[in-house]
């Protein structure tokens, strides 16, 4: 079991490698269509190249406060929540990594999730629900798991694969804007739909890549990493239980950060998008993992 | 042609050596790291102490005993010696602690008062912390150990002098059930 973090980290440097290349050829695909657009392909593709390199820079070094900012989290003291910091700081330790700033979520559904570009820049966020919820040993099994997270550099290329989820989302309104304006006036640009249409399809196409990338099998390696973290299978059993039984949606939850979360923020039960949701989904069925996680617990 | 391959042995032997050589440095400030947080929390632990039995005193007049096994035990601890020497008191310590905390759970007002709820707060902290960072300490130390003789890492061992470390003292104190006198 110990050793299995470091092919953790091997295959998160492998899913980081993966992913950046995805993210330069549709970059540079995609200046090559706005250059067709607007007459001259090398300008667009140079244009294109700048903006990606911008943008990856600014969400290399600003992406973890980003997503915080996104998801409505604030960062927090000592002061205000003793328990939790004394909790994290615990775990820290345990995991040999720096001891990760830690936001709160001002929201009843209990959930927490961990960023950062590397663990000595982590940060954690858990909900109010969370802190509600839980019980000193429960919450110690989510911050084990989230901390596990942190180790592995999964944070890494959780990131980046929210990065790239957002700038296709972004991209891809934009042009059904501009698609949907150049229709009212009389004669719409056929290229502009086509492209339009192309990142709608290709859209979860990403989603599938970064489904891979971010494989289910980090969830249950996380999970199993926090038992060994706390040594203790009841706390993160306990926690599971309780996450499962639990249906309150996340408010300020969406498609780009859904991946980050202990369990999937996304309301299940909205009966239009639950396949759609399931088809999709990088969280396996809670039920699953507390099966595993008790088979685990009762070999080791 | 032979020399390239002579070239590329000679390579990938001092490769292997340099990764292997680091591997034993990493885990060696690992172990340092996880040290020097016992180090830390038990000086906090020492620290607190006098606090917490300052707000206890007025509640639990009748529990002297309890209490100055806490400060007996604080005051055995000798500062400033290393950790290894300090081990066994600090252990007496942890049980000492645990004892006051069970025997205030019969005091309401005592639980009640926000005070002594931070105070222990922070003293359950600290010894979870403590708990982790030996946690830590002993599988770095394994993993150490472990290196240390097995093939092909026990020859970077045996060139570079590294021995086998020692684990800390098994804590009986703390396996042993905590007897709380009433």
């Amino acid at each position: 079991m110990p050793q299995e973090y470091y092919d953790a980290i091997a295959a998160n440097r492998r899913g980081t490698f993966f992913l950046f290349t995805a993210f330069l050829i549709l970059i540079i695909l995609l200046g090559f269509f706005v250059g067709v657009y607007i007459g001259s392909p090398e300008i667009g593709m140079i244009l294109t190249f700048l903006f990606g390199f911008v943008w990856t820079l600014v969400s290399w070094f600003a992406g973890d406060k980003i997503i915080m900012r996104m998801s409505g989290a604030r960062k927090v003291e000592k002061k205000e929540f003793p328990y939790l910091f004394n909790i994290t700081e615990g775990l820290a330790i345990a995991a040999g990594v720096p001891m990760p700033e830690l936001y709160v979520i001002d929201d009843p559904s209990p959930n927490a999730f961990a960023t950062g570009r590397d663990p000595q820049h982590g940060k954690l966020a858990v909900t109010t629900g969370l802190l509600k919820m839980m019980n000193r040993q429960e919450l110690e099994g989510v911050v084990a798991h989230e901390m596990s997270h942190i180790r592995n550099r999964d944070i890494r290329t959780m990131l980046l694969a929210a990065v790239l989820v957002g700038i296709v989302s972004m991209i891809g309104n934009i042009f059904m804007r501009m698609s949907f304006r150049s229709r009212d006036r009389k004669g719409g640009n056929a290229l502009v739909m086509i492209i339009a249409i192309l990142f709608i399809i290709i859209s979860p196409l990403i989603a599938q890549m970064i489904k891979f990338a971010v494989s289910r099998k980090r969830e249950y390696l996380a999970d199993a990493s926090a038992v060994e973290l706390t040594r203790n299978p009841d706390g993160m059993l306990g926690a599971l239980k309780k996450l499962a039984a639990d249906h309150t949606p996340l408010q300020r939850a969406d498609g780009a950060t859904a991946h980050l979360y202990i369990e999937d923020p996304i309301d299940k039960e909205r009966g239009f998008f639950r396949s759609l949701n399931n088809l999709f989904s990088t969280h396996p069925p809670i039920e699953d993992r507390i099966k595993k996680l008790a088979e685990y617990g009762a070999i080791g | 042609m032979l020399e390239w391959i002579l070239g590329g042995i000679v390579l990938i032997v001092v490769l292997a050596v340099i990764v292997m050589y680091n591997s034993f440095i990493s885990l060696r400030t690992r172990m340092e790291n996880a040290f020097a947080q016992i180090d830390v929390q038990t000086k906090r632990r020492y620290d607190l102490v006098p606090n917490l039995v300052e707000s206890v005193k007025g509640y639990m007049k009748h529990e002297k005993g309890v209490l100055e096994s806490v400060t007996k035990a604080r005051a055995a601890i000798i500062t400033g010696a290393p950790v290894k020497d300090r081990l066994k008191a600090e252990n007496v310590l942890t049980g000492a602690l645990k004892s006051l905390f069970a025997v205030a759970e019969s005091y309401p007002n005592l639980r009640a008062s926000e005070n002594f709820m931070m105070l222990q707060e922070e003293l359950s902290g600290i010894e979870t912390k403590i708990a982790f960072a030996r946690q830590f300490y002993t599988d770095a130390i394994m993993k150490w150990n472990q290196k240390v003789q097995m093939f092909p890492s026990s020859l970077i061992a045996n060139f570079f002098k590294f021995g086998p470390k020692e684990q800390l003292e098994a804590t009986a104190e703390e396996r042993k059930a905590v007897k709380v006198k009433f």
